[in-house]
């Protein structure tokens, strides 16, 4: 028989560590991850005429509504207010859809990851993956307004990549973790939608942080996309670069939680074929 | 030579909660009350099992008999609760057809799909493509959805994927019995030639015809335990006669 390589040798007795196992597997199915973003985003458009447009118009409208709501009727003193909103939403948006996403991804990954082996994170990745496509999509209206509205398109931008990938560390790692027990307790998911919706209104979005009464500031502070967000919105719309400390928070924040997300992750693998 | 696939002493014990408790609300309550209770539901029960490079392995036994279950725990799905498995090779399963396929995708879409689930790079499908498609003589209908497929044309597809990617190990899970006449011939013919090169097979089948046809060798679970290992014909035999009530269950 043509000998086999070590990476295709199952012994149970000999595993390694779970968190170091289930990385080897992941990267063996990167590929999967790639062909999981490119099936979901064509069966997403292939029967809808709005399709790719809506992805756009989606946060154009909200943010015309949140316009009409904050400037108009609330008189909120913050200038070019449709900027300053969707600056913050666009990628508050990555983070909630991306994780809700991935928490409606454990039926149909246990369907097949309890017949054939398949490494379960990559139904994770392959969410974060397909909302990257759509950050990127929804980057466009961003650039319409700052057109139509005539504000400075800041070189700053340039430092975005970095901001995204920081926000791709910290939504990796609560996805992870939301797979998790949704895997294990279905009405997770539901609780989770209602969470983050109290989380979006916590986090200085629709509002400016200055206006937080001084005695909350400490758990404004405690509150970690509060900083993720500031990374989006100082080169957008300050047009200045995220200062080191801001930088050091907000990746200490995504670090942390993507290590616990990915450690807990892997060690309810192994029971995750129990619980489908 | 080397078994490719050995179990020692390998048990699994599913722990089935007596009610199907979904909700973390419920079960707080209900742990709180102390009032989660399982059953244990012994899956596999001690079973030895060797299998040397190039064998046939015919599975037989009653719906629940712990079949799927051997095929689960040699795939790696899911973890012996006891015991020891060892697997030397690249495993391709067979299972119920058309599983993983996405009736919006195209046929050609859904091969790329199906050869990365089995861990196969975007690169290494596209090569194999071609020869898939032609295969399953499907080329008149590459780009169409498959959701318009027959159930013939969708198992033609999933065989032609799951054998030509050339595994060391090929599961097959009761996947055979659907198809035409000549799919069923060449599917014997793919499986012979399989078997030339040296590799190996297992095969859950209801059907002692195709175990006789297929393998030379079988084994029978009963209650998750091995109670027969040998000759394809003598074992499939001595499971007819126990279905008919002509015999015993002893070894």
């Amino acid at each position: 028989m043509a000998d086999v390589s070590a990476a295709h040798v199952y012994d149970s007795d000999r595993r390694r560590p779970r968190w170091l196992e289930e990385a080897a597997f992941l990267w063996r199915y990167r590929g999967l991850v790639h062909e999981l973003v490119i099936r979901d985003i064509k069966v997403r458009y292939k029967r809808s005429v709005l399709g790719l447009l809506w992805t756009m118009l989606a946060p154009l409208l909200n943010m015309i509504a949140l316009t009409l709501v904050f400037s108009a009727l609330l008189k909120m003193a913050i200038s070019n207010y449709p900027v300053y909103f969707m600056a913050g939403q666009i990628f508050w948006n990555f983070f909630a859809q991306t994780t809700i996403t991935a928490s409606m991804q454990t039926q149909a990954s246990n369907d097949l990851a309890k017949r054939m082996f398949i490494p379960r994170s990559v139904f994770v990745l392959a969410a974060i993956g397909g909302g990257l496509v759509n950050l990127f999509l929804s980057l466009i209206p961003l650039v319409v307004i700052l057109f139509v509205t005539g504000f400075p398109f800041h070189a700053t931008w340039a430092f975005l990549p970095v901001s995204i990938f920081i926000l791709m560390l910290f939504t990796t790692g609560i996805a992870l973790l939301l797979f998790t027990l949704t895997s294990r307790f279905a009405d997770v998911r539901e609780m989770y939608g209602v969470l983050v919706q109290t989380w979006f209104f916590l986090t200085p979005i629709v509002y400016e942080p200055s206006i937080v009464p001084s005695r909350y500031r400490v758990w404004l502070s405690l509150n970690p996309m509060y900083h993720l967000i500031q990374v989006f919105r100082k080169p957008i719309y300050d047009g200045t670069l995220p200062s080191p400390e801001l930088i050091v928070v907000s990746l200490a924040f995504s670090v942390i939680v993507l290590i616990t997300g990915w450690v807990y992750f892997c060690h309810r693998t192994d029971k995750m074929a129990y619980w489908s | 030579m080397a078994a490719v696939i050995q179990l020692e002493k390998v048990g699994l014990r599913y722990r089935v909660p007596r009610e199907r408790i979904l909700s973390l609300k419920e079960y707080a309550i209900r742990k709180l009350q102390r009032r989660v209770k399982y059953d244990h539901l012994q899956a596999l029960d001690d079973v030895d099992l060797s299998v040397e490079p190039g064998e046939r392995v015919g599975v037989i036994g009653r719906n629940g008999a712990g079949k799927s279950t051997l095929f689960r725990v040699i795939s790696r799905v899911l973890p012996p609760s006891a015991g020891r498995v060892y697997v030397a090779g690249r495993i391709a399963p067979i299972l119920e057809l058309g599983l993983g396929f996405h009736g919006e995708l195209t046929a050609r879409e859904n091969v790329m799909l199906q050869g990365a689930l089995l861990g196969f790079s975007r690169a290494e499908m596209r090569r194999r493509l071609e020869r898939i498609i032609g295969w399953a003589e499907l080329e008149d209908f590459m780009d169409a959805p498959t959701r318009t497929f027959s159930t013939g044309m969708a198992a033609r597809l999933a065989f032609a994927v799951a054998t030509d990617v050339d595994p060391d190990i090929l599961l097959v899970d009761e996947a055979l019995s659907v198809g035409d006449e000549k799919f069923q011939r060449k599917c014997h013919d793919r499986m012979q030639g399989f078997h030339d090169r040296g590799k190996t097979m297992m095969l859950v089948s209801h059907s002692a015809s195709q175990i006789r046809e297929n393998c030379d060798r079988a084994i029978w679970l009963h209650h998750g335990r091995l109670v027969r290992d040998g000759s394809a014909a003598e074992v499939t035999e001595a499971y007819h006669q126990w279905s008919m009530g002509e015999s015993d269950l002893v070894q």
